[in-house]
């Protein structure tokens, strides 16, 4: 039994692709519901209201304090323990492993995102606010033209190590007997015993799909700073 | 609550002692893997900053690639590749069918895989952060590299290097929930026990959930005081 045999990994490695667009579902399924999250999590953190502040301090504590793990097997095994909840109209989500992680990683990453959304609202220069306010914008407008596109640009660079993270965490799903890429990996694993080749070819798919995932997301980056680069800026153009 | 007590509580149908034991274990197995990622960490921190290109290039495969990847998958490759080679060693001593790898090293060793590479961006950085007329100083004493190392880089480093660990080992605690998939008695899996015997799930994931709090407050706070401590001959601005 050589250590590495190549028709075996060129054989496996079909088979984990199988289970990449359940991983890609799950990552921007919960990418996106955590972002709405996230966001209201990060205005109340920015609202000035003690309370609010502190309801959001609070979630974001919990969630980034407690393994992932943990908050899996609460809300896929844990509520099972309350029979009302088992009759009410969420069971039927709630009863299926697919929303259980969905949710899981949905409720992680938005404690995740929104301090990352903080720090990109907080580092919008304070000079455009005021100006901006000098011009008589305010409310919905000035978050509209001056905070939001300036501060999205700017969490982006953050907000792709969180795309990352939660590539990887999806992973976790397979716990729950989802078949994605780890679900699938880790039954060929045990059915063959050959560990190196499988970990090769499910590992190359992970990093190919961050490696898009970086890249999808430097290249939007670079498009929004249009107006950073000095160049361009010289021609007139406009962003 | 006072059901809950009496499950969890300390009395011979308590779960208390159990809980605790297996926080011991995932205090234990977080800090070997700490401890081994420490040492993948320097060593390739190490490999980043030296003139051969073969070794920077080494260094950056392995922080990237281990970064990348799930932990879980780590984990079962060490799992499954340590048992695949203990039952090929049991079989020359005569012993037949699986021998599964200790569990407890391997999940520490497949821990200390994945932190490595955090911790080696955070050493990187950390030895970075040295005002090289430190080190130019310390040539011209003629110190060598080890002592330079030891009396120069090391104090000096370690000091830039805490908060960033501190991040670390949060990374690491909350890791090591992961081996129980490969059956290790960590706080996790003794909390699948006692679900599955009680059938009170959500008291003892809950009750996870909350003794991990607990050691990330207690830690975050250590790190805290060791990193006001290391600072005290530092002026800031």
């Amino acid at each position: 039994m050589s250590l590495f045999d190549v028709s075996f990994f060129a054989e496996n490695f079909v088979a984990l692709c199988r289970g990449i667009p359940l991983t890609l579902q799950l990552t921007l399924l919960s990418v996106t519901s955590g972002a709405v999250l996230a966001v209201l999590l990060a205005s109340f953190r920015l609202s000035g209201n003690r309370v609010l502040d502190g309801l959001a301090r609070g979630y974001i504590f919990v969630f980034r304090g407690t393994p992932l793990l943990v908050q899996l097997y609460i809300i896929y095994y844990g509520l099972s323990q309350f029979p009302e909840l088992r009759k009410s109209f969420a069971w039927p989500f709630l009863r299926e492993a697919y929303w259980c992680a969905s949710l899981a990683l949905c409720l992680n990453t938005a404690a995740y995102s929104a301090e990352i959304i903080r720090g990109g609202v907080i580092a919008v220069p304070l000079g455009q606010i005021e100006a901006a306010k000098a011009y008589g914008m305010g409310g919905l407008t000035l978050l509209r033209r001056i905070i939001a596109p300036q501060a999205f640009r700017l969490m982006l660079p953050a907000y792709s190590n969180e795309l990352i993270l939660v590539v990887k965490s999806t992973a976790l799903a397979s716990t729950i007997t989802m078949m994605e890429v780890t679900g699938i990996a880790a039954k060929l694993i045990s059915a063959t015993y050959r560990p190196v080749e499988i970990f090769i070819a499910a590992g190359t798919i992970y990093l190919l799909l961050n490696f898009f995932i970086t890249r999808l997301l430097r290249l939007l980056e670079h498009r929004l700073s249009r107006d950073q680069r000095p160049q361009l800026a010289a021609t007139g153009e406009h962003a | 609550m006072g059901a809950y007590f009496d499950l969890m509580g300390f009395a011979e149908t308590g779960w208390g002692f159990d809980m605790l034991r297996a926080t011991a274990v995932t205090l234990a197995v977080a800090l070997s893997g700490f401890g081994f990622g420490a040492i993948f960490g320097m060593l390739s921190a190490a490999a980043s900053l030296s003139p051969v290109s073969a070794l920077r290039h080494l260094a950056d495969g392995y922080t990237t690639t281990l970064r990348g990847i799930p932990d879980l998958l780590v984990i079962y490759l060490f799992y499954f590749g340590g048992s695949t080679v203990v039952t090929q060693l049991g079989h020359l001593f005569g012993a037949e069918g699986f021998v599964s790898a200790p569990v407890f090293l391997t999940g520490a060793l497949a821990i200390g895989v994945v932190s490595g590479a955090y911790q080696a961006e955070v050493f990187r950085g950390a030895v970075l952060a040295l005002s090289r007329g430190e080190i130019e100083a310390a040539k011209a004493y003629g110190m060598g590299p080890f002592l330079r190392f030891r009396r120069i880089i090391l104090p000096q480093a370690a000091r830039f290097a805490i908060p960033g660990l501190g991040n670390v080992w949060q990374l690491v605690l909350k890791e090591s929930a992961l081996i129980s998939v490969v059956g290790l008695v960590e706080l996790m899996r003794q909390a699948q026990i006692g679900a599955g015997s009680t059938r009170k799930p959500f008291t003892f994931f809950l009750t996870a959930g909350v003794l991990y709090l607990l050691i990330s407050l207690v830690s975050g706070a250590a790190f805290r005081a060791a990193e006001r401590r290391s600072m005290r001959g530092i002026r800031r601005a």
